[in-house]
This record gives C-alpha cells, sequence and structure tokens, in this order.
C-alpha cells in the first residue's frame, strides 16, 4: 500500500509498454528532435551556400552530403523506440527545412514522408525489438535508397543509366555511414549527457 | 487502463475544491545516486493552504515536488512512506493538479495566447463553447492584459508565465504546484508572476505548494514555511526571515589599473530590424574593478556583453582593447571581434547566461583542458592547469564525469572555471548568479572578487541587485 | 524568413480555402506533374498557380522573389544538370523540367502564405482524423524553431569563446558545425522531456477524448477549389496528349 501510494499506474518502462504505445515525451521529444535536426539542415544548407555554390550545381557531389538529411529518421527509433518515430521525425524536420525556406521548397515533404517510411522498414523488418548497429545501418540503407530512388524520379530522370547507379552507390554509402553509423553514435553520445534519462536508450548500455 | 478513472473526471465536476496533501515517513532514493534525496518526510498540507517549501539546491524540493506531482516513475527510483493528494495516490488525483515551473518557453505549447489556456480545456474534453468563456475568466484572474490572439513569442519572461498559470487556472485545479517559477525572470517578470498569484490564491479554491530556494519574496503569500535540510523538513514559525545572501560576505580589496578595455558610442542593429538592440553606448573595463550593466529588462545588455567580449562587431561606434591586451594578436589590431578565437581565449574571457551553450568536450578534465591547449599550451601543462582548477573549485570528484550530468550551480562554476583557465585579463560576464541559491551565489561573488583583486578587468551584465551592491565598483544603467 | 513567428492566418482569399482542401489539391497536382517530363502538362499547371499568387497575398513582385528565390535557382539547376548528365536530352528538355520543379513547389508556397500552423493542425485533426497528440505534439515543437534558431547562433558564439572557430579549413569547419549541432539536439531534447511533462500537467495524456477550441469546416468553395484544380491537370493532360507532346515517366 504505502509503495503504491507514490508509484503511478501507468507504465514508465518505455519497452515494456511496447513499441506502439507512445507517451507524451515519445511523441514530443522525437517532435522536437525532428524540429532540431530542421533547424540544422537550414543551418547546415547556409554554410554549403557559403562555402560552396558550385558544389550544389553539381548533384554527385551533393550525394556525399546526404547522410545528414536522414539521420532523423534513422535516430529517432534509436532514441524513443517506438514504430513510427522515423517517420515522424524526418518529417517534421522536413517542414521546419520547408519553412525555413530551403533550397528545394516544399517538395522536400514528400521526401520527408518516403524516407521515413524507408527507414521505419529498416526497424521494422526486427519487429521493432532490437535497437542497435544493424538495425541504424539496415534503415539508413534504406532510407538512402528511396531519397536516391526520388532524386532520379524527381529531378534527374534524363541521366543516362550509368550516371543513374552512380549516384545511387554514393548515396546509399553516404548514408550507411552518416547516418547509420554516425546516427548511432549520436545517440551514444547523447545519452552519455544524461539527456535521455526518460528513455530506455538513456539507461541500457547496448 | 492508462491513468485511473479520477484523471477522467471534467475538472469541474463537483468532486472539485481544494486538495491537501498528506505525507508520513515520505523517503526517496533516485536510481544514480547513493543517498537519500528525501528521508523521512512528515508534512500535513490542509485543503486551501499555502506553503512555501524551501531549502538548497540538492536539498531535496524538487524530488519532493516530483513526488507530489506523480511524475516519480524513473526506473530505480526507491519510494517508501506514504504521500497521499486529495486522499489518494498522486498520480491518481494528477488531473486536479495544475503545474508552473521554471521555464516558459518549456511550458506553452501553442503560438496564439488564447488557444494555450484553452488548451487543457481541449484535453478535459470541455466543448467550445464553454472553453471560451473559461479562457477569459483565467486570463482575467492572472491580469493578463492582451487579448486571446496575441502571438505567445511576443510575449515576456513574466507574461508567458502568466499565460502558463491561466493555463493551469483554466482546469480549476484543486492544488497548484509552483516550482520556482520566478528563477529564469527579470526583476520586473517575477513581480508580474507574483502579483498573478496573489491574486489566484485570494479566495483559496485551490491548495499552493510554492517551491523556491528564494523563500523572501514568497513570504507575505504564503501561511506557513517549511524548509528541507539534507533530505528531512523543518517547520518555521510565523516570524521567520531567511538571512540575506549578502550577510557576513567578506571580500578582498583591489585596486584600480589601467583601463585595458573600451567601448565607445558601440551600439547594434540586428540585421532587418529598425531598432536597435543597443543604442551608441561608452563602457570602459579597468583592471582590478567590477563594471556592472544593468537595464530593466530586453536584451541590451546581452548585446553589450556580446560586443565587449569580441563576439560581435558593433554596427556603430567602436569597441577597443589597450594596446597592452592587443600585444601579440595575430590578426586584427585592437578590435576584438576580429581577433582569432585563439588569441580572444587569452585575453577576454566570456561567460554566459547558460553554461551549457559553452560545453564542448564529454568530460570535465578535458573541458578545462580545452581553453589552454587551443591558446597553445603544451598537453602536459593544461593538464596541471585543469586540475588545478578542478581542485580550487571543488570538482575534483567529478573530474570524469559528462559537464551535462552537473547541478546548475556545478555548471555555473564549470563555466567559470573554463574561462578562468587561459588566465584572460579581462572577464565578462553574462548573468553569472542565474537561478543560483544563497551558497552557490556566495561562492560565485567570491571568485569574482578574487579575480578582481588579481587584477583582471570584470564586466558583469545581471539583473541581480545584490550582487551590484556587494561587487559593483562602476556602474551602467542602459 | 521566419514565418513560423506567426500569428493569426493572413487576412487573404486564399485562407478562405480549408487547408486539407489546399492539401488534396497539392497532392493531384503532384501526381499529375511527377507522372509527365513534357513542356506542355507544367507550363499550363504553372500558369495557373501563378493566377492564385494574388489570392494569397503575395501581389509585390519582391514579396513573390522573396518566397520562391529558393526554388526558382533549383529549379534553373535541374534543367541544366538533368541536359548536362543524359545521354542526348535537348535543352527544351530541361527547360520542362524546370518548369516541372515550380509546378511542384509553388502550391506549397502558396499554402504557406496563406494558412497557418495552428490552423492546419486543426484542420488535419478534424477532417483527416490525424492522431490529435501527434498533431499537437508536432504543433508545439514547431513553436520552438524561432527559438531553437537563435541558440544555435548562440552557441556558435559560445564556441568562439572557448577558442574553437572554424577558420578556412573545412574539415574544422564540419567538426565544429557538428559540434554546434550537437549542443543544440541536447538542449532540443531537454526542452522537449520538460514540454512533455508540462502538457501532461495539462492532461494531454489522460485518455479523455479531445476537442477543438477553433473548430475546423469545409464549405461549398473548398469543393470548388478541388474541382477546379481536377479540371486544370485534366486540361492540361489533355493539351499535352492532344498535341503530342506528352511523355510520361514511365514507358513511352
Amino acid at each position: 500500500m504505502a509503495e503504491q501510494a507514490v508509484r503511478p499506474s501507468f507504465t514508465d518502462e518505455s519497452d515494456a509498454s511496447g513499441p506502439t504505445r507512445w507517451r507524451t515525451v515519445d511523441i514530443v521529444v522525437t517532435a522536437v528532435l525532428g524540429v532540431a535536426f530542421g533547424v540544422v539542415f537550414w543551418a547546415w544548407g547556409l554554410l554549403w551556400n557559403a562555402t560552396g555554390a558550385a558544389f550544389t550545381a553539381f548533384p554527385p557531389a551533393q550525394a556525399f552530403m546526404y547522410g545528414v538529411w536522414l539521420l532523423p529518421a534513422v535516430v529517432a527509433p534509436l532514441i524513443v523506440r517506438k514504430a513510427g518515430a522515423g517517420l515522424f521525425a524526418e518529417f517534421l524536420a522536413a517542414v521546419v527545412s520547408a519553412l525555413l525556406g530551403s533550397a528545394w521548397g516544399a517538395q522536400v515533404l514528400l521526401y520527408g514522408l518516403l524516407q521515413g517510411l524507408a527507414g521505419e522498414a529498416g526497424y521494422a523488418v526486427f519487429r521493432y525489438r532490437r535497437f542497435g548497429w544493424p538495425q541504424a545501418l539496415l534503415s539508413a540503407v534504406l532510407a538512402g535508397a528511396m531519397a536516391a530512388v526520388l532524386d532520379l524520379v524527381y529531378w534527374y530522370p534524363l541521366w543516362s543509366a550509368g550516371w543513374k547507379l552512380t549516384y545511387v552507390a554514393l548515396v546509399v554509402a553516404s548514408t550507411a555511414v552518416v547516418s547509420g553509423i554516425g546516427g548511432r553514435a549520436l545517440v551514444r553520445a547523447l545519452a552519455r549527457t544524461g539527456a535521455l534519462s526518460s528513455f530506455a536508450s538513456g539507461r541500457s548500455r547496448a | 487502463m492508462t491513468s485511473t478513472s479520477g484523471a477522467r473526471a471534467a475538472p469541474d465536476a463537483t468532486a472539485g475544491g481544494p486538495v491537501g496533501v498528506v505525507a508520513r515517513g515520505l523517503a526517496v532514493r533516485h536510481g544514480s545516486r547513493r543517498s537519500w534525496a528525501l528521508t523521512g518526510v512528515d508534512l500535513v498540507v490542509e485543503p486551501g493552504e499555502r506553503l512555501l517549501v524551501t531549502g538548497a539546491s540538492g536539498s531535496g524540493k524538487s524530488t519532493l515536488l516530483a513526488a507530489v506531482a506523480g511524475l516519480l516513475h524513473d526506473e530505480g527510483t526507491e519510494v517508501t512512506g506514504e504521500l497521499t493528494v486529495g486522499g489518494r495516490p498522486p498520480a491518481a488525483s494528477r488531473g486536479r493538479l495544475g503545474m508552473l515551473a521554471q521555464d516558459p518557453d518549456s511550458q506553452l505549447v501553442m503560438t496564439r495566447a488564447g488557444d494555450d489556456v484553452a488548451f487543457g480545456l481541449e484535453n478535459a474534453g470541455l466543448p467550445p463553447e464553454q472553453i471560451w468563456p473559461r479562457v477569459d475568466e483565467a486570463m482575467a484572474a492572472v491580469g493578463f492584459v492582451h487579448g486571446r490572439d496575441r502571438p505567445t513569442h511576443a510575449l515576456s519572461g513574466g507574461e508567458k508565465q502568466r499565460l502558463v498559470l491561466a493555463g493551469a487556472l483554466a482546469r480549476r485545479p484543486g492544488l497548484l504546484l509552483l516550482d520556482e517559477p520566478t528563477s529564469q525572470l527579470d526583476p520586473g517578470g517575477a513581480a508580474l508572476v507574483r502579483d498573478a498569484v496573489a491574486r489566484v490564491v485570494a479566495d483559496r479554491a485551490a491548495t499552493v505548494l510554492v517551491v523556491d530556494h528564494d523563500a523572501a519574496p514568497w513570504l507575505p503569500l504564503v501561511d506557513r514555511v517549511v524548509e528541507l535540510v539534507d533530505g528531512g523538513l523543518v517547520e518555521h514559525g510565523t516570524g521567520w526571515r531567511p538571512a540575506p545572501r549578502a550577510a557576513g560576505l567578506r571580500l578582498p580589496a583591489a585596486t584600480a589599473g589601467p583601463v585595458l578595455l573600451a567601448a565607445d558610442a558601440a551600439g547594434y542593429t540586428y540585421r532587418g530590424t529598425a531598432v536597435p538592440a543597443l543604442r551608441p553606448t561608452d563602457a570602459a573595463l579597468r583592471a582590478g574593478r567590477v563594471l556592472a550593466v544593468t537595464r530593466p529588462n530586453g536584451t541590451g545588455k546581452s548585446t553589450l556583453a556580446l560586443l565587449l567580449a569580441g563576439l560581435r562587431a558593433p554596427t556603430t561606434g567602436r569597441v577597443d582593447a589597450a594596446a597592452g591586451l592587443a600585444s601579440g594578436v595575430r590578426r586584427g589590431g585592437t578590435a576584438p571581434h576580429r581577433w582569432r578565437a585563439a588569441d580572444l581565449v587569452t585575453r577576454i574571457g566570456t561567460v554566459f547566461q547558460n553554461p551549457e551553450q559553452q560545453f564542448l568536450t564529454g568530460r570535465l578534465r578535458d573541458e578545462l583542458a580545452l581553453g589552454p591547449l587551443r591558446s597553445g599550451e603544451h598537453a602536459a601543462a593544461a593538464r596541471a592547469t585543469a586540475d588545478g582548477l578542478l581542485e580550487r573549485l571543488g570538482l575534483t570528484e567529478f573530474a570524469d564525469a559528462n559537464p551535462f550530468t552537473l547541478s546548475g550551480g556545478q555548471k555555473r562554476r564549470l563555466s567559470v572555471a573554463t574561462a578562468l583557465a587561459t588566465s584572460p585579463e579581462v572577464l565578462v560576464l553574462d548573468e553569472p548568479t542565474f537561478g543560483q541559491d544563497a551558497r552557490t551565489w556566495r561562492e560565485v561573488v567570491t571568485l569574482l572578487a578574487e579575480q578582481r583583486a588579481a587584477g583582471r578587468a570584470i564586466a558583469i551584465v545581471t539583473h541581480d541587485a545584490d550582487l551590484v551592491d556587494v561587487l559593483a565598483d562602476e556602474r551602467i544603467r542602459l | 524568413m521566419t514565418s513560423l513567428a506567426v500569428g493569426p492566418a493572413p487576412d487573404v482569399a486564399l485562407a478562405r480555402i480549408n487547408p486539407v482542401t489546399q492539401l488534396a489539391a497539392i497532392l493531384v497536382v503532384t501526381v499529375v506533374l511527377l507522372s509527365s517530363l513534357d513542356l506542355v502538362t507544367p507550363s499550363i499547371v504553372v500558369a495557373a498557380e501563378l493566377c492564385l499568387l494574388p489570392a494569397a497575398g503575395l501581389t509585390s513582385p519582391r514579396a513573390v522573389w522573396s518566397r520562391t528565390w529558393p526554388l526558382l535557382t533549383s529549379a534553373a539547376s535541374v534543367g541544366v544538370v538533368n541536359v548536362l548528365l543524359s545521354d542526348d536530352a535537348p535543352p527544351l528538355a530541361g527547360a520542362a523540367l524546370a518548369l516541372r520543379v515550380v509546378g511542384l513547389a509553388l502550391p506549397g508556397v502558396l499554402l504557406v502564405a496563406s494558412t497557418d500552423p495552428v490552423l492546419l493542425a486543426d484542420a488535419l485533426t478534424v477532417h483527416w482524423r490525424v492522431p490529435p497528440r501527434f498533431a499537437y505534439g508536432a504543433l508545439a515543437a514547431l513553436r520552438l524553431v524561432p527559438l531553437l534558431v537563435v541558440e544555435f547562433e548562440s552557441v556558435r558564439l559560445a564556441r568562439r569563446t572557448r577558442g574553437v572557430e572554424g577558420g578556412s579549413n573545412p574539415v574544422a569547419q564540419a567538426r565544429l558545425f557538428a559540434g554546434t549541432g550537437f549542443a543544440l539536439l541536447v538542449g532540443a531534447v531537454r526542452r522537449g522531456s520538460r514540454l512533455a511533462t508540462a502538457m501532461d500537467a495539462r492532461g494531454f495524456d489522460s485518455g479523455v477524448p479531445r476537442t477543438n477550441a477553433r473548430g475546423s469546416s469545409l464549405h461549398a468553395r473548398d469543393a470548388v477549389f478541388l474541382a477546379g484544380t481536377v479540371l486544370v491537370c485534366g486540361v492540361a493532360v489533355t493539351a499535352s496528349i492532344s498535341t503530342g507532346a506528352w511523355q510520361p515517366l514511365f514507358g513511352g
């Protein structure tokens, strides 16, 4: 009775309650993460414009940058461990990008949606029960592939097949490294600051 | 499945009215710590009563508040004893609770004032025709003068807190929890909030629990005061007054030296705005002297700090470093904003209002060694400097901890220490006593006085009147 | 630029069209434009969109330029790059693609100019059954954007006070950026956790079905708007086929 006097009746362990039961903190932190990434993207875009306008005109070089754009899709599920987190975060990052005036206008929204979905698939394959290196890498690779394909449909449908293949390969390689490995490292670093104390990912050593 | 049926009742059900809090032998320990945050607390708060819970940082106030709010559910948190709110477990009474925390921007949800107040009522499932009258009623109760359509981003800190209070009140709570609601506000904003609280508690429709390390301003508003000392509760009598922070403080004397840094009609206008954030201002920083910059509210004083610290170039006027200070600078002459960062760091040390913004590494020791390393010291010398500072500030046991995991007071000490690690001759500090309790306040003041005695020029941007009284040799009112 | 620090929806004609109607129209236009590569289809669609600019309050050339210059530059770049890197495309094909980019992005510009995030969230939860906790959680997070932008700048300046600066070395710049971004993320996650607690304290997770204080309603003009969009797209495709210019994305 004394124990019950203080312990609340809703469950606290985020993985004990299952990957589909979102607490408010799961929703809001995912949203804020997506929004914060959107701001980072905008700043990243400014940096790009300042240092290499020529770069932006040569898309294969842009492929190297792709990893950064896909971080929300890979990182959000690693933190909150809920189904749909990657989609939600990536979409919001795209919304913020569009609103802050990215160079690509509103079609980043479609990108955000589809990239987020592809990233989710990487975690869904493991039934949202595991959130480690293999999951992060798979999510990154799938999201990258989707991004590359979208680019080819949207922007570069007239390219020769050779260029198209090169592009996909470059983008997938970049996302695997930056979003996959980098994303996982980012989550570990965040956990070390204590910011993730409301989540299982902040407590476990995994 | 989710919260128990208590939370499903509409806030103005007949079961409303103020609720009391009863704690018997309540003891709490957080999973990550070895010592108990609360040790055997016995407390009875009658419905409608107004209680102030005070105590130094780390005394267990936030833990007690979290327990009453039903927020103690991290894994590994151990709780013994009994705690009921309104006769039920705290989690069951969450629907009858209203809360006001420190940071207004972490509590506002909507972009328009009226919508934000309506938020809690929407959550309660009230139909729209009942919501808006209550929104207006709550906004009037706290004295919010702007209309429903006022954008929330255009409000001052005090006004934002008032709005959050209105949002809590609209739900007609039985218990109002206030967690240091004025600690991040300037004096004007703090007064706004206290005034709003005074208005709303007059009719005793809710029990009020205020938690604040700064007890004095709340005394007129509360019936009782209790203090948490090392996890245990002490009740104070009606005549009790807290000791003033500066009582018995003895600071080393200092002698004035030459001017090291001067602002000459320096002003700043942000790009795209018409009104200058800082009007042309003169300021002179002398060795061995503390200059205090105050302003009722607004960003002018922080802008001056940025100009003096060499972080922004003035849009009008100039900021010049004395020849002695600027000697050896590789680029930029006497204008600090043109100096390279490595040169800046050994000449002007800056401490931001939010210490976390200046953290770069994952360990305290690395954090302290970074500045010296960046300015060209060898690794061994830098480490020695770092260890020395750690000891000086009593942070040696945290040498390997992540800076973000420190308490507020410790972070503040760390950020001051990192600025000192490169022995700059000039120090610029933005609100160094923000959110500090009496003990850490005294530590910071003593530390700054010692720096002054060592011949440094110090500029402090602050609205802390005690700090200005105790430390300032010269003063600019913007 | 910070159109997010916004108050009530602008008082323009297009604001009277419900946001979900505009979203549905965007979807129609996207499908039509994505599936074709010729010059005729996007030309007609873009012409129709340009007619709506005044309805969104974008009447002065300056206002139009300030909202559209990013997409215009990228449209140009797309046109050029495709021609360069393809096997045999004529410059006109590049122009067609550039126009397609404009046609896809312009409706978004119109939407942003004529609504505000709160109305959009209301419309989505009322009409499209988007779960309110996600919609309003996202809205609460969006509110923080101007603050995060300011904070990014503060963190960047703070790095300078610690002796860390990008200088001209791109690697150093990238590392500095990564560090600044990280600090921003830590602050954002912390803030998000506190915001979640505050929202719960106001009953956000109580399980009670939420009501909407502002409401969102659909009118006949919404149906007219959507029908008009479909009509314009139909005309565009018909014209394209009948002039023989039709070139679908897949096949043909």
